[in-house]
């Protein structure tokens, strides 16, 4: 098998991790931010039930999760679903990634100081104006680092959905490398995760220096 | 009347930190609180502005009543809308600034006449340049907090507090946070804005400051007013011995 052909074959793969990596994020940013509010919730049992969400969420393999999304509804409640192993996967990946989300707009949310609120209490906001236009600005700003932490972490974890035999591009990878006998296809995966992280790094870059107009 | 407090009543759990306050301020009155830390000056001016919810008493804006207090002497607050109508009526300057640091300083001014009070960007940009003006920050509408001085971020958050044309406004030790060098720049605007007749309330360890420009002087202490009166008869004068030890130990 020629190179070209190999890429070509493993093409595919490449856009299907970019389809679970561009999915996940989608769901599960601003799902973490639902996430967040859940779990700073004044009624304790909401509280609650987020708190063990979360630790169960960054408590276990997310290798583990998605069998459990995937397998789960047939061991449990005996329903077996068409075409359901991509939807697992992104409910797997979505509801990872909030969970690790909202703990990062929590920390974010907690270090603006109570003055802000205040300032913008007297001055007559209300409470949405006041989140929208006062704190999630200045959040964002202090949350970008470890956002992008946690996607280039992401990068890497697509390849995960090859646990449920999910033809991204890990698994093609492992498959040609395995009937060619071929060490190439990894070395092929290797870059491609490399350079998807290496753009994943220059635009966040680029994100954090278009807020830095102000400390 | 601008603002009348009466028998106000404030805890925070076992601790009592205002005992039965009444204070009243007039338009055009300059009113200055001074007191030892911890005696509730804060507090006072945190209840005046809801940002602290009173256990009893009561508290009226132009004759409009914000909060009552009932037969079983627990304080009610009227219904939020007519909350947030009363709210129009002051402004607060905190010690710490506040200023919204993502925001311009034209910005700090300008965004709250525009998306709370829904006035035209014209108008308010007009009238915002005015006030900066007047606070010596004309040249300073582009930049950002942090490129600002202290005293230069108080003027900007006192321009910000008048951008809402508020009947009062509260100042909560507006120099307290600031090198000495600079309490003279934010000073000399109070004392403008005291020349144009805006009433104020003004908690401050400014005592020469507080002699020459207010119409009158409270000393707190301990959750209550001590004494009260001119500034001539409270600074030259005091009659409680509390008021003398306080000023006694200013003097050094
Ligand atoms: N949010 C709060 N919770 C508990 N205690 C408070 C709170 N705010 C103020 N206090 C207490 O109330 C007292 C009066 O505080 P404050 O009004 O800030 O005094 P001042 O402004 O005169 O220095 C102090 O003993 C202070 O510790
Ligand atoms: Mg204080």
């Amino acid at each position: 098998m020629s190179l070209s052909t190999m890429l070509t074959s493993m093409g595919a793969g490449m856009l299907r991790s970019c389809l679970i990596f561009f999915l996940t994020l989608l769901f599960s940013l601003p799902l973490g931010m639902g996430v967040m509010f859940l779990r700073r919730s004044r009624i304790a049992v909401v509280q609650w039930i987020t708190k063990i969400y979360i630790a169960i969420m960054r408590g276990t393999p997310l290798m583990l999760q998605l069998l459990m999304w995937y397998f789960g509804p047939y061991y449990i409640f005996g329903w077996s679903i068409r075409g359901y192993r991509f939807t697992a996967i992104i409910l797997g990946f979505s509801m990872n990634y909030a969970a690790y989300f909202a703990e990062i707009y929590r920390g974010g949310i907690e270090a603006i100081p109570k003055g802000q609120y205040e300032a913008a209490e007297v001055l007559g906001y209300s409470k949405v104006q006041t989140f929208f236009k006062i704190i999630l600005p200045q959040v964002i700003k202090t949350i970008l680092p470890s956002i992008t932490n946690e996607i280039i972490t992401l990068v890497k974890d697509t390849s995960l959905a090859f646990t449920l035999a999910y033809n991204e591009m890990f698994s093609l990878a492992k498959q040609i490398a395995a009937s060619q006998t071929s060490f190439m296809p990894f070395i092929i995966a290797g870059i491609f995760y490399f350079i998807a992280n290496y753009v994943v790094a220059f635009v966040m870059e680029r994100i954090e220096k278009a807020m830095n107009y102000y400390n | 009347m601008i603002l009348q407090m009466s028998g106000i009543q404030k805890s925070f759990g076992e601790l009592e930190v205002l005992k039965d306050i009444s204070l009243h301020v007039d338009a055009g009155e300059v009113v200055s609180i001074i007191g030892p830390s911890g005696s509730g000056k804060s507090t006072l001016l945190r209840c005046a502005t809801f940002l602290e919810r009173i256990d009893a008493g009561e508290i009226r804006y132009m004759d409009k009543a914000a909060v009552t207090t009932d037969g079983n002497g627990t304080a009610e607050y009227v219904h939020h809308r007519e909350l947030n109508e009363i709210k129009r009526y002051f402004g607060l300057v905190f010690q710490q600034f506040n200023l919204f640091p993502h925001y311009s300083v034209l910005k700090n001014v300008m965004d709250a006449p525009i998306h709370v009070q829904k006035r035209s960007k014209e108008e308010v940009r007009e009238e915002a340049m005015e006030l900066l003006r007047k606070m010596d920050l004309e040249n300073r509408a582009d930049a950002y907090p942090c490129q600002l001085s202290g005293g230069q971020q108080q003027r900007v958050a006192i321009a910000r507090a008048l951008a809402l044309k508020p009947s009062i406004l509260f100042f909560d030790e507006p120099t307290s946070a600031l090198d000495p060098e600079l309490t003279g720049e934010v000073l000399k605007v109070i004392r403008q804005l005291a020349e144009e007749k805006m009433t104020m309330v003004v908690v401050t360890h400014e005592m020469p400051f507080a002699r020459a420009v207010s119409n009158r002087v409270i000393f707190m202490d301990k959750g209550v007013i001590v004494e009260q009166g001119h500034p001539e008869a409270v600074f030259g004068d005091p009659q409680q011995e509390r008021t003398k030890q306080f000023l006694r130990n200013y003097q050094r």
